[in-house]
């Protein structure tokens, strides 16, 4: 399956995928009202997060682990592997917010939503058009997504 | 073998899975991923379809209702052409015949067959605890009946502080009934957590009105001339006044059938690196299993919901042919009280004094934050969060993949937290941005 | 704002910030490297200090919602024709530091003509038929280095005809252009790798400018011209032989005259070990190479050079373009350089003294058309290919340069324009926003080499259709046959003096 894979080594640290992430996810698709006004109304957060230390830079987000640790941490079923696309999937409706799955991924992959009792991961965003929203905005080609 | 043949034998292949949890699942998922063309039966002793087994204190707690249990799709069978069979219990296995008996009569040809039957509550033998009025809290079952009586009691004594204990009385608090909590150990969470962590979920159930006692335990369950529980007699000679009491002290491994078929039984099933059980084409996994740990590299009985399911994983895999071995579990739990979290990973109550362990723990009692890591040979092997979690799987990760950690990458861990970047290069090229012909996944 | 020299506010640029679009995401705040965008912690909001403001427009180039406008400062000195503001500026700066006043990039000087513009190019119409590039073959190739004035044959065995004259070495390029010198620690590795991949891939030559060749690179080395300056830098032998050419540095177009200083902080440990000097320390080009005193000593080094190769590559001086170019050029060629290349005021540059860049040297146009035309004149420009440098913004300045007599041309500003510079001048800092003239670890990866090489290998396709769709138009089927075809140009608005310099006619003749 294609994955997004970072890298590090040109990753400038400018969280823009993080923009595009939150945009991609917002209900109102615009950023200005997505970043100012649904980040504090719905706790909207970015699936990937840039993290940096000295002058590197690197943004990472759910791996989409062919044997994932988050779905046989999940108690509800709500994280499963979908055989067609490959994709770990997050059903929110069926999430309880019991963290195991944040605490079994070893990739830091999964955040726990600012409001609810849920998660925020990423579903490589395979309802959008053009692709992951965060590839698509990267202005220094740190994120691939690519088969390997 | 001609590749033909094999083939026509595989297509052939029928897989008996006993037990219908979440090693079962695992267990489904794990044979698909290799062979999607083979039989695979499914015999469950409950009603339902796998469900999420933790899930009944919520139900119970009314925060979910019934129909939001179910672990997978209704499809799911279907379309994974799994033939399920419910409310049938397997009531022998004959390994030389390769067959198992049902207690509806019938006989079921294996090639391959799994035993997955979990765990049983284990009751202890305090006077009076047979008879009405005593309740587990392990199945889906357990928790309707107990939804029943919530509305009819007035108190209730859980006898056990671990987490099943825990979450059966905040539960039954939710539904309106006092609550007394009986713990035989110094405190709560005794297994997983430590001593900080334990009070500051105490001191959460406590605020709410759910009384808790330890370091006593039930002397006797005193019944009336009906039968019926008047109340639970300690040790320590108070009498706490109940109208049921909640047995949750642990589960055993369900192995019965296992042991009677001749089949090596210690704690649990013991199985080797491909969860096969000492007979040839049996494996074993989940609550029942005694398999592989990581951290003490011995074989254990770890009975927690991902060990089962990865269990059932490799155990499905390796059935099907794949030469993956299991990694071995890895002890974790994450479970909140009252909108406190916690989660606790790995070796967290290290043998007191020994020289080879190195802990930090920090507690911050005013916002009920704690955190406690534990090291050992310069690698970290255990930890346990309370209140601020989210970086749990980070520090999961340097449990699991064994990262050593010298010098300033281990202060770094201790006084910043966990980040990508304390991983070795190697590591994290491998795992984020493999070359295209390294990708593991 | 309080205590603060008193013309701080005299700031050339003014930040714009879009309050209805500014969601204070901090992305300005991470990308400028001059501080100008801060998080104010006490307003929670972004902020910003126009005095720090480069004009480099990353920021505006960055933002996410467009909020952003960088503008020139909107205060304007009270007019006067001889005081601009630039110099005025210059003295405030220089009453308060004492120091020379350094810039990066070519002059910006607009007084001085750029004759590129003021020269046209003909096209065919009836008498001779154009030519559709798309339909038939176009011949861009170029080779540079000496000619045989004439060839002799033999006639082998059976008859047939065989070469008899020696050819020397040649560099083969797919296109007339070339990217010039720019030595590495000048400008960071990433876009080293970025220019030896897409030379590689366009079939021309890049030029490692004077700081060596790193050994990662040298895999590049057909499509590699390397160069020996006054300082010779990463100079030794393998450097010399890991190229399709060798150039010797005298001078360059934006400094005539003086040397070059890298200051310590560039000398990282690469810059370091490629240019063979002491880590962190300053590294300083003498102003004339200290064993060139005369067209002799020039000879010399040719010849050791030639000698260092085996005379496999030919041997190319690079000069710049000054008042006695001519004379200087033949002299070159007489020396024994294969190639000549001149580089005209105009030429960028890493860093130079401002009062240098804009005031030392002539422009290309004039200095190429001369050194043709005196090397035609005394019948050795077969000997030499000539490239120009200096200057060059887009294929039709390409073409103008090859009529007017040059072999190819080396282009360095347009090359990094491509990569995103701005030309914000500001390279000598070392903290270049655009990754760049940096090698600061954190701004040079700004430059992600597969992007920087596509747009590099785009910019010479887009640039090699162009000079084929005027080629065609003036019905030529060949760079060949433009080479100093001085008829294909025609002067507006020149006098007499600068159309008989140029060797073209007016317009209308
Ligand atoms: C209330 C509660 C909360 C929990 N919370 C957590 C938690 O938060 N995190 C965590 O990690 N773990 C938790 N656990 C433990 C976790 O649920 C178990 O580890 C997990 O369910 C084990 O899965 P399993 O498939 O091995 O066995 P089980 O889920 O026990 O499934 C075994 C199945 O086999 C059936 N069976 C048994 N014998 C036979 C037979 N002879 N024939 C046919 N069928 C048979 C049983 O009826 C049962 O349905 C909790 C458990 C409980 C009870
Ligand atoms: S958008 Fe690209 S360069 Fe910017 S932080 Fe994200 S991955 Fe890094
Ligand atoms: S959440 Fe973590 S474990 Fe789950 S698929 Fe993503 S990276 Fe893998
Ligand atoms: S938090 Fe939600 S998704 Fe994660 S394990 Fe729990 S139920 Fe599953
Ligand atoms: S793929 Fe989509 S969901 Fe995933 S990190 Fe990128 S933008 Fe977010």
């Amino acid at each position: 399956m294609k994955r997004v894979y970072p890298d590090k080594e040109y990753c400038i640290g400018c969280h823009i995928c993080e923009l595009a992430c939150l945009t991609a996810h917002s209900k109102s698709k615009d950023l200005i009202l997505a970043y100012t006004v649904e980040r504090t109304s719905d706790g909207l957060s970015p699936c990937k997060h840039v993290h940096e230390r000295g002058p590197t830079c690197v943004a990472l987000s759910c791996r989409h682990c062919d044997e994932p640790a988050c779905v046989a941490a999940c108690i509800s079923g709500a994280l499963q592997k979908d055989p067609e696309s490959g994709r770990t999937t997050y059903d929110r409706e069926k999430c309880v917010g019991c963290w195991s799955c944040l605490m079994a991924c070893p990739f830091g992959a999964i955040a726990r939503h600012p409001l609810e009792n849920k998660i925020v991961k990423c579903d490589l965003c395979f309802d959008r058009p053009g692709g992951p929203a965060c590839v698509a905005a990267c202005p220094n080609l740190a994120l691939k997504q690519e088969e390997r | 073998m001609p590749v033909a043949k094999r083939k026509a034998q595989e297509a052939a292949m029928t897989y008996v899975i006993i037990g219908n949890g979440v090693a079962s699942i695992g267990a489904i998922e794990g044979i698909r991923r290799q062979d999607q063309k083979a039989k695979i039966v499914v015999i469950g002793a409950e009603d339902s379809a796998a469900y999420g087994r933790p899930l009944i204190s919520y139900l119970l707690a009314g925060k979910l209702s019934v129909d939001r249990l179910a672990l997978r799709s209704e499809d799911y069978y279907v379309r994974n052409k799994a033939e399920l069979r419910l409310g049938t219990t397997v009531t022998g296995i004959d390994t030389a015949k390769k067959a198992v008996t049902t207690d509806k009569g019938e006989t079921i040809a294996y090639d391959r067959l799994l035993i997955a039957t979990g765990g049983i509550p284990f009751i202890p033998p305090i006077p009076g605890v047979q008879g009405a009025d005593i309740y587990s809290f392990t199945t889906l079952a357990h928790a309707q009946t107990l939804i029943e009586l919530s509305s009819k009691i007035k108190r209730a004594v859980v006898i056990g502080g671990g987490l099943i204990g825990l979450k059966a009385a905040e539960s039954l608090h939710d539904r309106g009934v006092g609550v007394t909590i009986v713990e035989l150990a110094p405190r709560i969470l005794s297994a997983g957590f430590d001593e900080k962590a334990g009070a500051l979920a105490a001191n959460r159930l406590k605020k709410v009105g759910i009384e808790v006692n330890c370091g006593v335990t039930a002397k006797e369950i005193q019944r009336n001339k009906n039968g019926r529980v008047k109340g639970v007699l300690l040790t320590d000679g108070r009498f706490l006044d109940c109208d049921v009491v909640v047995v949750a002290i642990g589960v055993v491994p369900h192995s019965a059938i296992a042991k009677e078929a001749g089949i090596t039984v210690e704690r649990g099933i013991m199985v080797d690196d491909k969860l096969m059980t000492s007979a040839k084409d049996v494996y074993a996994a989940g609550d029942v299993a005694q398999a592989m740990d990581q951290l003490s590299g011995e074989r254990r009985v770890v009975p927690i919901w991902p060990n089962a399911y990865n269990q059932g994983f490799a155990s499905g895999r390796n059935m099907a042919g794949a030469k993956q071995p299991y990694q071995g579990g890895l002890p974790m739990n994450s479970i909140s009280f009252y909108g406190l979290p916690t989660i606790s990973v790995g070796l967290v109550n290290p043998p007191e004094n020994d020289p080879d362990f190195e802990v930090h723990a920090v507690l911050d009692q005013e916002k009920e934050i704690y955190r406690k890591l534990v090291f050992r040979d310069e690698k970290l092997v255990g930890y346990v969060l309370v209140g601020d979690i989210d970086k749990a799987g980070m520090y999961t990760a340097f449990i699991k993949f064994e990262m050593k950690l010298a010098g300033e990458a281990k202060d770094k861990l201790i006084n910043a937290g966990p980040e990508v970047f304390l991983w070795p290069e190697k590591l994290f090229d491998e795992t984020w941005n493999p070359a295209p012909a390294k990708a593991a996944r | 704002m309080l205590f603060q020299p008193i013309n701080r506010n005299y700031h050339e640029f003014s930040i714009d910030r879009d309050k209805d679009k500014c969601i204070n995401c901090k992305v300005c705040v991470r990308q400028c490297a001059y501080e100008a965008h801060y998080w104010d912690e006490s307003r929670q909001k972004v902020m910003h200090d126009n005095a720090k403001c480069v004009g480099c427009h990353r920021c505006e180039a960055l933002c996410p919602t467009s909020a952003l406008l960088i503008q020139k400062k909107k205060s304007d000195f009270r007019d006067n024709a001889l005081w601009k503001p630039e110099f005025i500026k210059y003295i405030y700066k220089q009453a308060d530091t004492g120091g020379v006043l350094l810039t990066g990039m070519g002059s910006p000087v607009g007084n001085i003509p750029v004759y590129w513009d003021k020269m046209l190019l003909d096209a065919s119409q009836v008498t001779n038929p154009s030519i559709d590039p798309l339909r038939e073959p176009m011949e861009l190739k170029t080779f540079l280095g000496a000619k045989p004035d004439k060839l002799e044959f033999t006639k082998t065995k059976d008859g047939s005809p065989k070469l008899k004259t020696r050819l020397t070495p040649n560099i083969e390029l797919n296109y007339p252009m070339m990217f010039s010198a720019m030595s590495f620690g000048s400008i960071n590795f990433n876009l080293h790798i970025a220019m030896a991949r897409a030379a590689t891939e366009l079939g021309i030559c890049y030029n490692t400018g004077e700081g060596g060749l790193h050994k990662s690179l040298y895999q590049y080395g057909k499509n590699t011209i390397v160069q020996v300056a006054s300082g010779r830098f990463g100079v030794h032998r393998d450097f010399l032989n890991a190229g399709a050419g060798i150039e010797i540095k005298v001078g360059q177009g934006a400094k005539p005259g003086i040397g070059g200083h890298l200051p310590g902080e560039k000398i990282n440990e690469m810059v370091s070990v490629t240019r063979m000097v002491p880590l962190g320390s300053d590294a300083i080009s003498p102003a004339p190479h200290h064993d060139i005193y005369s067209i002799e000593d020039l000879h010399q080094l040719i010849y050791a050079l030639k000698e260092a190769s085996e005379y496999r590559v030919p041997v190319s001086v690079k000069i710049a373009a000054v008042h006695n170019v001519a004379a200087i050029a033949s002299g070159i060629v007489r020396a024994g350089a294969d190639i000549v290349a001149i580089d005209g005021m105009r030429g960028g540059t890493g860093a130079a003294p401002g009062m240098i860049r804009d005031n030392v040297g002539i422009p290309i146009e004039l200095a190429l058309a001369q050194v043709d035309q005196r090397l035609r004149d005394e019948g050795i420009r077969s000997r030499a290919s000539i490239v120009a440098a200096g200057g060059i913004r887009c294929s039709a300045d390409v073409v103008k340069a090859i009529a007017l007599g040059a072999d190819a041309v080396y282009f360095a500003t347009a090359a990094l324009l491509a990569v995103g510079c701005t030309l914000c001048g500001k390279c000598y800092t070392g903290k270049c926003p655009w990754g760049i003239a940096t090698n600061d670890a954190k701004l040079a990866k700004r430059q992600n080499p597969d992007v920087a090489a596509k747009k590099l290998v785009n910019l010479v396709h887009a640039w090699g259709h162009e000079i084929e769709e005027m080629l065609g138009g003036m019905g030529l089927n060949s760079i060949e046959s433009l080479r100093g075809n001085r008829d294909k140009l025609r002067a507006v608005g020149l006098s007499d003096t600068e159309m008989d310099i140029l060797g073209v006619k007016h317009a209308g003749r």
